[in-house]
């Protein structure tokens, strides 16, 4: 239990021992220890930024919904507005087309009703002249009374 | 063991607390005690060649689980370290902080190691017949780690506060600048400057040599017969398990006070 030149020795190991631990064991592992720390330090960082740059996008998708939304409902409205337009127009076209034709056979009508009241009236104007002739019997010279018979015929009209 | 006809108590003892030693000049001082130095270098080598071996492929990815240990033990002790000392601690004091606690816990744990099954081996198969394998049991080496210590102390007194700033701390601290009291300061300080490498020496000689005795002690219950080494080897067992606490525990002081006693030595009162 005596002090002696072990202590000396053992100082001297003790010294080495410190050396190489400063010299060769501390500097590696410290540096990656600390590159390590870089690393996680920046995937926090990056995992940070990818966060925020999500709520900007769904910021953004949810604007851009709520604009398509606004725009499918303005476009419906006019489709609807048009839709009606559409359907007053050909409406009125279709009355206007009914009543030209309407008009038309009205006015066909018109036309045959005139032409058959003139037939009519020269068949009876025929017979009426056939039967004075048959009545006057050879008295009656269609020659020498032309101006009558016409006027016989214009009264009729 | 095997040589001695006679086994006594105190023979027991004796030749477990004896020394190999050689003599490497004239005097009493010139003493070598081989198995204190080989044990504690080879521990030594051991260790720091293991963790070097590791860290020289450290990577700053995904680590092993080998490097993953060496970190944390590295990082328990920065961050002692951290709260301790507040300069550059890279430098000196962190890997010294390394360097004290896993030499002194090998050192330490060799107490665990069954110490007659130790002796049997080196003396049957290295034919050493005193070989003490606990080298902090050895008062040299813990004044050597202590004294190792006290010298940066005063060096990095002197240095980070100059060798005026020094002797002016030890004449004007604790108790003022009044030229009264300088006598009373230097008092102090001289006392302060002595007590700092024995208690710390002491508590840890002192612990891990009282566990190997204890052990020793436990280990004569083997001479009362069958049930006394039962009994002996119950209570042995109990005491290495309790142990395990101690090593540990003594070899954090030990670093402890080596960050606390370089770092007063780094900052001024």
């Amino acid at each position: 239990m005596n002090i002696n030149f072990t202590l000396i020795s053992q100082a001297i190991a003790f010294s080495v021992f410190i050396w190489f631990t400063v010299k060769f064991v501390w500097p590696p592992l410290l540096r990656a220890i600390e590159e390590r720390q870089k690393t996680i330090a920046d995937g926090l960082a990056a995992g940070e930024r990818g966060r925020h740059e999500l709520e900007l996008a769904s910021h953004r998708s949810s604007d851009v919904l709520k604009e398509a939304k606004q725009r499918a409902t303005e476009i419906i409205l006019q489709a609807e507005k048009r839709a009606s337009e559409i359907v007053e127009e050909a409406k009125k076209t279709a009355k206007e087309e009914g009543d030209r034709i309407v008009a038309g056979a009205k006015a066909d009508i018109e036309h045959e009703v005139f032409s058959a009241k003139e037939s009519l009236r020269q068949h009876v104007a025929d017979l009426a002249v056939a039967g004075a002739a048959k009545i006057l019997r050879r008295e009656v010279d269609a020659k020498a009374h032309a101006d009558l018979l016409a006027a016989i015929q214009e009264d009729l009209k | 063991m095997a040589s001695e006809t006679e086994l006594t108590p105190s023979s027991y003892i004796g030749h477990h607390l004896t020394y190999l030693t050689k003599q490497v000049g004239e005097g009493s001082f010139w003493v070598l005690h081989v198995d204190t130095l080989v044990t504690s270098v080879i521990l030594g080598v051991l260790s720091f060649g293991f963790i070097w071996l590791v860290v020289r492929k450290a990577t700053p990815g995904v680590p092993s689980k080998t490097q993953a240990f060496i970190e944390l033990a590295v990082d328990f002790i920065d961050k002692e370290v951290k709260n301790i000392f507040h300069g550059d601690r890279h430098a000196l004091v962190a890997p010294m902080a390394l360097t004290v606690f896993v030499w002194v816990l090998m050192m330490n744990t060799m107490d665990i190691l069954p110490i007659d099954i130790t002796a049997k081996i080196l003396e049957n198969v290295f034919g050493l017949h005193n070989w003490k394998i606990v080298p902090t049991t050895d008062i040299n080496t813990t004044f050597a780690l202590a004294l190792s210590v006290w010298f940066l102390m005063l060096f990095f007194n002197i240095k980070v506060k100059g060798l005026g700033g020094w002797l002016h701390e030890l004449f004007c601290t604790p108790f003022g600048k009044s030229p009264l009291v300088w006598i009373l300061n230097l008092l102090f300080n001289f006392i302060e400057y002595v007590s700092k490498p024995l208690s710390h020496a002491l508590r840890l000689f002192g612990n891990i040599y009282a566990g190997e005795v204890i052990f020793l002690l436990l280990g004569m219950w083997a001479a009362t017969g069958i049930s006394g080494t039962i009994f002996g080897a119950i209570l042995g067992a109990g005491w290495a398990i309790f142990h395990i606490l101690v090593v540990t525990l003594q070899a954090f002081i030990f670093m402890m006070l080596t960050v606390v006693y370089m770092s007063m030595a780094h900052e001024s009162h």
